[in-house]
């Protein structure tokens, strides 16, 4: 056919060929792929670990205390068993139903926490961008001063002050500090597309408001607010195992950073039980980087400048 | 005010008191939003030191009274905010007589010395690495090595901290489990407490800088992608000047002013996580004092570090943002 066939192509210009073909469609991503596999995986774990696994090992004392993981021994000399194949914690907790449990919960509240702040940062930062005005002024001096104040003393204050919440609760709180990002960035970016030639068309055929802000301009910056999704489900995650990490979060339901306070209180470091703090910072870890990759795909994706380098 | 016009200037202080008013506010209503009633804690605490508490309508009713919460809401209001502008939080509930400034104030330079120390080291090593990592002269292991260590920005610096302290404190033993200093030596300055010092500081350090290098990198090479195309660079590169003297001189030089507004935005998240830190080493710190008041329910210490905390990130952002022009004299302020 062409000369290429004839020719062996160096690895660069295979990897350019294989660009090409990418260059069709961006959100065929390696980074964005692997990321969401991560997170897909924690919540299969949650969802098909339910099925496979005995959810009612959560509860303490439902086994052995102090067991380690199958093929390490503890200070006690107890081999792990197929029972609890990661081991059990100091209240007799089976780990792998505790994150079973406890890592689709931490997964949650940093989902709904960041829906709900992204929905209040499109709105407020369309309302900004496409208003203007004294409206604007209010938006953007609001979450200027709000991006400020780190939202986990608040919550330590808000948490300390009423005790046990639920986990829906605490998404509602933490979604209080998770729109001032996405309202200042939407914000920016209807400033500057109200100035490009399709939105001024649309206005000038007589277009709704609503049509030109939800229509015309939200397509465009969907990989934007993906991106800025996964930063507020990032930030919202941090927080929820910050708060869970200094006892604060939900009292009574499993989740990773209460896992990791328990380990922390009851000195599993210095007694070498690893497998109980290890294991839920492994799945965080894990959660983490899906998220990053994630992020840097959908970089990728909105910024193809940054695809030459990779 | 030299170039920094004063419609920027007067925009920026409401701004900063602004924040330092809501967040104030929020702090002090919360809990008394609580149906937990803080003389009866207080009582209760009594009761349980005492066995049993003779006259406790009166004792509450006192208590009220010296906490101030039996006047109306917007005195009690008031004399918060004239105390916050002071520092004066009351005192203690836990270490009953003790102000709640002297706490913090003996907590303080614990956090800040950690908090400066970790900063300087992760903006150097980032926006080097980050440089490094888009610059056409650097070594192979540089450019794949980068982003694989970029894997730990992702963690939360407690991750990080953990796993730190498992491995050279808890089995290697090379750095010491907790506290800022060893009970061995006398606080002073003498090299002993240094030293010690240093050695307790070291790792919560390192977990810190290790999961925040990789923010200021990945903003350094979207930034330095961008220089690298600049004319200028390309008429360096014509003049023979040595690659090395163009990164530092020409590309970082340019590129780095950015990062500089970023870390503005990152403080108030940097100092959340150091508390954290800081709670996991048991480090003489803001984060410690935070974390034994919530066990203890010693509001007046809560509100008076949160608040502290605040109003650190507050400032920090303020001078950050009002530094700016003159770090990098191509930003003009508009009007806002």
């Amino acid at each position: 056919m062409t000369s290429q066939d004839n020719m062996p192509m160096t690895r660069a210009e295979k990897r350019q060929l294989k660009r090409m073909k990418r260059f069709d469609n961006p959100w065929m991503n390696p980074k964005l792929i692997w990321g969401a596999g991560l997170l897909l995986g924690i919540v299969a774990l949650g969802l098909i670990g339910r099925l496979l696994w005995d959810p009612d090992l959560v509860f303490t004392g439902s086994s052995m205390l102090r067991l380690p993981p199958i093929g390490f021994e503890n200070l006690r000399g107890q081999e792990g068993t197929l029972a609890n194949p990661l081991g059990t914690d100091g209240g007799g907790r089976d780990l792998l139903a505790l994150i079973i449990i406890g890592a689709p919960n931490t997964l949650f509240v940093g989902l709904l926490a960041s829906l709900i702040g992204m929905s209040i940062g499109i709105f407020l930062g369309f309302s900004a961008g496409f208003l203007g005005g004294r409206i604007d002024d209010t938006i953007r001096v609001l979450a200027d001063v709000m991006i400020t104040i780190p939202p986990l003393l608040i919550l330590v204050v808000f948490q300390s002050a009423f005790g046990d919440v639920t986990l829906t609760m605490m998404a509602l709180l933490i979604a209080g500090f998770v729109w001032q990002s996405p309202t200042r960035l939407i914000r920016a970016q209807v400033l500057s597309m109200k100035q490009s030639g399709y939105v001024q068309m649309a206005q000038l055929s007589g277009a709704s408001t609503s049509h030109i802000m939800f229509r015309e301009m939200l397509p465009n910056l969907v990989p934007y607010l993906f991106g800025s999704f996964i930063a507020s489900v990032t930030t919202s995650i941090v927080t929820a195992v910050g708060l869970e990490v200094l006892g604060l979060g939900p009292q009574r339901i499993p989740t990773l950073g209460r896992t990791i306070y328990e380990a922390i209180n009851a000195g599993a470091l210095i007694q070498n039980l690893w497998w109980w703090w290890g294991i839920p910072t492994l799945l965080l870890a894990v959660m983490f980087i899906g998220l990053l990759l994630i992020n840097l795909g959908l970089d990728e994706v909105s910024n193809p400048r940054l695809r030459k380098l990779s | 005010m030299g170039r920094i016009p004063r419609d920027y200037l007067i925009n920026r202080i409401v701004t900063l008191f602004l924040t330092i008013l809501i967040a104030a506010t929020i702090i002090w209503i919360i809990p008394r939003l609580s149906p937990v009633d803080p003389a009866e804690i207080a009582l209760g605490r009594m009761a349980a030191g005492a066995g049993a508490v003779a006259n406790s309508e009166e004792i509450l009713a006192q208590l009220r009274a010296n906490m101030g919460i039996d006047q109306p809401l917007i005195v009690q209001y008031l004399k918060y905010l004239g105390g916050a502008l002071v520092f004066d939080f009351g005192l203690s509930t836990a270490a009953f007589p003790t102000p709640v400034s002297t706490l913090i104030l003996n907590a303080l330079p614990w956090t800040l010395g950690l908090m400066i120390l970790s900063l300087i080291i992760t903006f150097f090593i980032g926006n080097l690495l980050g440089a490094l990592m888009v610059w056409d002269r650097s070594p192979k292991l540089v450019r794949v090595a980068i982003p694989a260590a970029m894997v730990f920005t992702s963690i939360p610096p407690i991750l990080s901290g953990l796993l730190l302290m498992w491995i050279f404190a808890a089995k290697l033993q090379w750095f010491p489990l907790t506290g800022a200093y060893s009970i061995f030596v006398e606080p002073g300055w003498n090299w002993a407490f240094v030293q010690s010092v240093l050695h307790h500081g070291f790792l919560p350090a390192l977990s810190i800088v290790i999961v925040t290098f990789g923010f200021w990198a990945l903003g350094m090479r979207g930034l330095m992608i961008t220089v690298q195309g600049e004319d200028y660079v390309k008429l360096a590169e014509a003049k023979g000047l040595r690659p090395r003297y163009i990164l530092y001189r020409y590309m970082i030089r340019n590129a780095i002013l950015p990062q500089i507004t970023a870390f503005a935005l990152k403080v108030g998240l940097l100092i959340a996580g150091q508390v954290l830190v800081e709670r996991i080493f048991a480090y003489n710190g803001m984060g410690k004092l935070l974390y034994d008041a919530i066990l203890n329910q010693d509001f007046p210490v809560i509100q008076g570090v949160s608040y502290v905390i605040i109003l650190m990130t507050a400032i920090s952002v303020f001078l950050v943002d009002l530094l700016y022009p003159f770090i990098d004299p191509r930003i003009r302020h508009e009007a806002a």
